[in-house]
């Protein structure tokens, strides 16, 4: 496989895997909206229902952006294709 | 101004800029103690602050082709994170985002999940790829990897169907704060909130806009986020609201069982007596109310939205690098939970003060003409957004017998919470901020993918640079002229309008933009029918939903976008698989598209 392919393998697996977190906090808990607010876990005092579309999700979402671009900054630098500065 | 040095100072220019503006709240502040009126105050911070964007707006004018389309490519990770925040958080997140959570409570969460989640995709689908490709317009990528007119003339299409869908509201937001604070009927009001925004977006184009959006998101936090933390002290319900309300939150449910929310249902005939617009409170704050398909399906279409409006996606293209479009995705999202966040709160501080007959600002419970008494009712029962009515004849004023506009839990909460009038000036100039912003992102989306894809790649290629940036401000001027023009007539509300842009958005270029970069096989007849017949089918569903269609899955006129992208994956698919592949060189460039080094594939100056 040339450097290219693999450099692309790597992307798509990481980019499966960021997608999977996002879909569980995008979509995956909120099929249980009724169970999250019966849940006795209550981030901060916050019924987790409330919690999670308030701040939960939201802020899960900043950080794995974050977290997906460092990574994908990662496997650039492996493969060299990292840009020169000022490119 | 030499814009080398400019660029290197961005903090220092922007930290200055800051502190001005807080001086200026201050002396504000200072000038309402020593007697001046509110109506001056209001007028001193929206001409004030449109002022100083309308010369950030001519520092940037350009004569050359990329700054004009792409700021020259050189705009920080963070600054264009600021500015693509204040890209994205229209007037109605603004003014209206508050409103909907006090209303509609956990149903309408659905949107802030949707809104942020959204640049997931932004980041891993797509922002980064489109960058590497170089190109100043969404259709520009389009027209160039799939190849042809036809393909460049569907994706201009939806574009300015989804976006001047959008722009019209922000308009419409621009004349509300603009007649309200200027008090100046709306009419006239809609074309001066227009001028402002030619005024930032004519002379320099995307640099111009970049530089303002900056300035316009440094003066909506503050408008927002100053209010949100200011009441909650005063209240003594945690310094900071954010990690702090959790007890305000279950005080608001057993307020609002101890008032009989739900028991007590109000007549039509009582109903009918309220002025239009106007709603009571009627759900739950915090409870689960709605049905997982309902939230999950608003979400979703929120989210493909989200990755396929142009004018978000274009910021990206100004950034230096592919490495600094994906970073700037995820400090754009910061900036953006930073209000989103915040609108919770805020609903929850606004609804506790209006219910608690603990607070001295609670007034359900009390009597009907103490409460029509109120300085703040009056002026605001004016504005058509607070109205109260004795329905049971009982002399005091029940839960199910105060009502309010939507707006009004931003624009009012601080003159009910008892904060200074400045607060309520400097909330103005945030709103007037956030749409400005918009709209000028919206209407130079519109116009650059006309004067770049539709004048200069197809109809005059040859033309110079000066013509075809001559063109663009023309076009600039006359959709903004025709987005105000439409504004003005008050079709639909803010907020339902800028739902369907979302839709129509994901019906025509969520699927052709994302298979463009991550399926090869993708051609030119596949995606043409993906973005036509997604369009199309996407409209259809609306319009037949809207004269009373049944519809079907339980999707509505707020998620068409639903059926509109399913029918573009499957056309776009089955057409792709049934015509010739894409020829090589086509091939070459997605290859090329996929690596984050080397040159991007269209020229610096196209």
């Amino acid at each position: 496989m040339s450097k290219q392919a693999q450099h692309w393998e790597k992307t798509r697996n990481h980019l499966f895997v960021t997608l999977a977190i996002w879909f569980v906090f995008s979509i995956g808990i909120f099929f249980f909206g009724a169970e999250m607010e019966a849940s006795n876990f209550r981030p901060l005092g916050y019924p987790l229902s409330y919690y999670m579309t308030c701040q939960g999700s939201l802020g899960i979402f900043v950080i794995l952006i974050f977290w997906f671009a460092n990574r994908q900054e990662k496997i650039d630098e492996e493969f060299g294709y990292t840009e020169r500065e000022g490119d | 101004m030499i814009k080398g040095k400019f660029i290197d100072n961005l903090p220092k220019v922007y930290g200055i800029y800051t502190g001005g503006f807080l001086v200026f709240i201050i002396l504000m502040a200072i000038a309402e103690q020593a007697g001046m009126s509110a109506k001056l105050i209001g007028i001193f911070f929206v001409a004030f602050t449109v002022f100083i964007y309308a010369f950030i707006g001519w520092l940037s004018r350009t004569m050359q082709a990329d700054a004009y389309y792409v700021a020259g490519r050189q705009v920080p990770t963070v600054f264009n994170g600021m500015a693509t925040a204040a890209d994205w958080m229209s007037g109605a997140s603004f003014v209206a985002m508050a409103g909907g959570i006090y209303f509609k409570g956990y149903g309408y969460m659905a949107l802030l999940v949707g809104w942020t989640g959204g640049y997931v995709l932004v980041a891993s689908l797509l922002a980064p790829y489109l960058r590497k490709f170089g190109c100043y317009t969404v259709p520009d990528f389009i027209g160039t990897r799939y190849g042809g007119n036809l393909a460049r003339l569907s994706a201009v299409l939806v574009l300015t169907v989804a976006s001047f869908t959008y722009v019209t509201a922000q308009i419409n937001a621009t004349g509300t704060i603009a007649s309200v604070a200027l008090d100046i009927p709306f009419g006239i009001a809609v074309y001066v909130g227009l001028a402002s925004i030619l005024m930032c977006s004519m002379l320099g184009g995307m640099r111009a806009v970049t530089w303002t959006q900056v300035a316009q998101y440094i003066v909506l936090i503050i408008a927002y986020l100053l209010p949100v933390f200011w009441i909650s002290n005063k209240m003594g319900a945690g310094f900071f609201p954010h990690f702090m309300l959790a007890d305000e939150v279950a005080r608001i449910a057993e307020l609002e069982s101890q008032f009989g929310l739900g028991s007590v249902k109000n007549s039509a005939a009582d109903l009918a007596t309220v002025p239009k617009g106007l709603a009571g409170i009627t759900k739950a704050h915090s409870e689960v109310n709605t049905t997982p398909w309902k939230f999950i399906s608003l979400a979703v279409c929120m989210m493909a939205g989200t990755a396929s409006l142009p004018h978000v996606m274009m910021r990206y293209f100004t950034t230096p690098s592919v490495k600094t479009a994906r970073r700037s995705v995820g400090w754009s999202l910061f900036f953006i939970f930073l209000l989103y966040s915040s609108a919770p709160m805020l609903a929850t501080l606004s609804k506790l003060s209006l219910m608690d007959p603990n607070l001295s600002t609670g007034i359900i419970g009390k009597s009907i003409s103490d409460v029509q008494a109120l300085d703040w009712y009056q002026n605001w029962n004016q504005a058509n957004l607070m109205f109260v009515s004795d329905f049971n004849g009982n002399g005091k004023l029940e839960l199910n017998e105060f009502f309010m506009g939507g707006k009004a839990v931003v624009l009012a909460t601080p003159e009910i919470a008892g904060l200074p009038y400045v607060i309520s000036g400097l909330v103005a100039a945030g709103g007037m901020a956030a749409a400005m912003s918009t709209a000028d992102g919206l209407v130079l989306a519109i116009s650059n993918a006309l004067s770049h894809d539709i004048y200069y790649k197809i109809i005059n290629p040859k033309a110079e640079t000066a013509k075809r940036l001559i063109v663009a401000r023309v076009l600039l001027f006359l959709i903004g002229f025709a987005g105000a023009s439409i504004a003005a007539l008050e079709i639909q509300g803010i907020l339902g309008s800028v739902i369907w842009a979302f839709d129509f958005a994901m019906s025509g270029l969520f699927f052709p933009l994302v298979l463009g970069v991550w399926w090869k096989r993708a051609n030119a007849p596949g995606a043409v029918a993906g973005m036509l017949l997604g369009l199309i089918s996407g409209t259809a569903y609306l319009i037949w939903v809207r004269n009373g269609g049944a519809g079907f899955w339980g999707i509505t006129q707020l998620t068409f976008g639903i059926v509109g992208s399913l029918v573009s994956l499957v056309s776009m698919v089955v057409v792709s698989l049934i015509t010739k592949a894409p020829d090589a060189a086509t091939q070459r460039m997605v290859d090329e598209v996929r690596v984050p080094s080397g040159k991007t594939v269209l020229a610096k100056s196209h």
